[in-house]
């Protein structure tokens, strides 16, 4: 006979158990957008769907430019991951599997990066982009992202067990420069790495708040995280409605992640424990 | 000539990081530097003032309740975020089904941007009709003035990154136990250890490395929590200031009130609190190598 264990049944009811509770503020953001304001301030709290969040939503593209603010989300969040996959394989790669007089300097300044905190830059990065023209504007956001030091990091970790020396000389007898050889050889091998990174970018860059709420004042094109504290500030009486607008924020994401899910965990766990 | 040219392609390759770098990292921290000397509104003429900035901060009872009010919430939030992680680490390392699906679910909040969930747990900590409340109701306890009480606003906002944290901790942890040697517990088993002997004897010395990158991970990122205190909170941090936290504070001066001179020092003084915690935690992890002689 193969039954379960009574202990492994106590494991396996506690964790449900936890992973709901997890989960419940999901559910509960559902419950909440799709009931009236009214609805939400009662007692006891409503525990299930309504029939308002059409209307709901509806008036969230009413009140702010919600619309614009998905679009905008959506080409930071794009181009960002675009260019930092590009610029960080290519770097990876580069330091990965060639020596070069400087290399190991360089890679060392490169680590070294990671210990300046992002506020004591802020304000000057801010005056930068001022002296750019570029307050309000969506390049304030993609540009300083487009290249960055965990992604190459990361990714040279990856690349240098991955590519084999022997195909680097071959494609080197074949005549392939440099350039060449990474995108035939080194970009195919890589494509893990690049899942990884590449949903790793875009949920971060899609999430995004303190940099895009000072950089982006005063501007008509706002980022979903700044247009959701926007919607909150203006219409916290309706709370129906920033509700509808959160879930609307989300959805995307949640879709995302779930693609890559159970590859993009194993990528966590496994990069903290070789690490 | 011809040397100096042969690794052109490589230097190409990996210029844009170093260029993005010097543009906005070396440039704006040598300028936030000359900023903390200066009083400016980002406006007006800039002001030398000479060491003024740093001695107000030395006073600046704020920006030490901002120093206390971080750590305050990186002890409540990190210690049981631990705790929890470690269980439900536990649990998915045993022989239960639908791992896949637990994993996804406790990992989910991780990704989830924290404006949109500060605002679904602003509604759970409302003080009338939050569910919070309601459930605290059912079993009996007065409601809780979550979002006016000092010390409810930390609990507050600690459930919030325990929420956010514990699935991301829990698969690290998992990923920790799985690379455990296996004949350790044989060995313990042998011996006639039982379960929770065997935990605290043998897998939370073996697990040292991994709990210890948690606990820096948490450090790195909860001396950074700005969000949930500005979404929940306001620029102000709440009554009494109970959720001003050291970044809110400096978003505060910086961006709410133009004071970029003196942000720029309060910038400065959230890297040397950076650094101080960072010396801490390396402290911590050298010394096991010192209790086993420094051997690899």
């Amino acid at each position: 006979m193969n039954r379960t264990k009574p202990g492994t049944l106590l494991t396996y009811g506690a964790l449900v158990a936890g992973a709901l509770i997890t989960l419940f503020p999901y559910y509960q953001l559902a419950v909440m957008a799709s009931n009236t304001t009214a609805d939400i301030y009662s007692s006891p709290p409503k525990f299930w769907f309504g029939g308002h969040l059409a209307d709901n939503i509806g008036e969230v593209f009413a009140k702010v430019d919600f619309f614009g603010s998905v679009l905008n989300t959506l080409v930071v969040a794009i181009a960002t991951t675009v260019l930092v996959l590009f610029f960080d394989s290519l770097a990876a790669f580069t330091f990965a599997k060639y020596d070069f007089p400087g290399s190991n300097v360089l890679f060392g300044i490169l680590l070294a990066t990671f210990v300046v905190p992002t506020q004591l830059a802020a304000i000057p990065q801010f005056d930068l982009m001022a002296k750019f023209g570029l307050v309000g504007s969506l390049n304030a956001l993609i540009i300083p992202a487009a290249a960055n030091a965990f992604g190459i990091f990361w990714m040279r970790q990856y690349a240098r067990g991955a590519i084999a020396d022997e195909l680097l000389e071959a494609a080197r007898v074949d005549g392939a420069g440099f350039f060449r050889t990474y995108l035939s050889v080194g970009l195919p091998v890589l494509r893990p790495a690049l899942a990884f990174l590449g949903i790793f970018t875009f949920v971060n860059t899609w999430n995004d708040y303190l940099w895009p709420l000072v950089v982006l004042i005063d501007s008509n094109h706002v980022t979903l995280q700044v247009a959701l504290a926007q919607l909150n500030g203006l219409y916290v009486q309706d709370y129906a409605v920033v509700m509808a607008g959160t879930l609307v924020a989300i959805v995307p994401l949640v879709i995302v992640f779930l693609f890559g899910a159970r590859h993009f965990i194993r990528n966590i766990a496994a990069g903290a424990v070789k690490g | 000539m011809n040397r100096r040219w042969k690794y052109l392609p490589q230097y190409l390759a990996i210029a844009p990081f170093f260029v993005l770098f010097a543009v906005f990292g070396v440039y704006p921290v040598v300028y936030s530097l000359w900023l903390s000397l200066q009083r400016w509104n980002g406006v007006s003429e800039m002001k030398f003032v000479g060491l003024e900035n740093f001695a107000f901060l030395l006073t600046d009872t704020a920006f030490w309740d901002a120093i206390g009010n971080t750590l305050i919430i990186w002890v409540m939030s990190t210690i049981p975020m631990l705790v929890l992680s470690m269980l439900v680490a536990l649990g998915l390392n045993s022989s239960v089904r639908h791992k896949d699906f637990l994993r996804v679910a406790y990992f989910l909040p991780n990704v989830t941007s924290i404006v949109a969930m500060s605002l679904v747990f602003g509604s759970f900590f409302s003080n009338e009709f939050g569910v919070l409340n309601w459930f605290l109701g059912l079993i009996g306890v007065d409601p809780v003035q979550w979002l006016n009480d000092p010390w409810a606003i930390r609990v507050a906002i600690s459930l919030m990154i325990i929420w956010r944290w514990t699935g991301y901790n829990a698969i690290i942890l998992l990923a920790g136990l799985q690379a455990l040697p296996q004949d350790v517990y044989e060995a313990a088993k042998l011996d006639g250890a039982g379960p929770v002997q065997t935990f605290f004897r043998v897998t939370l010395p073996l697990l040292r490395p991994v709990i210890l990158f948690s606990v820096v991970m948490s450090a790195i990122g909860g001396l950074q929590i700005f969000t949930e205190s500005q979404i929940l909170l306001g620029d102000r941090g709440g009554p009494e200031g109970a959720g001003m936290t050291m970044v809110l504070y400096f978003y505060n001066t910086a961006f709410a009130d133009n004071d970029f001179g003196y942000g720029a020092a309060i910038a400065w003084g959230i890297f040397v609190v950076v650094v101080l915690f960072s010396i801490l935690n390396w402290r911590l992890v050298q010394r096991p190598a010192r209790v086993n002689g420094g051997g690899k």
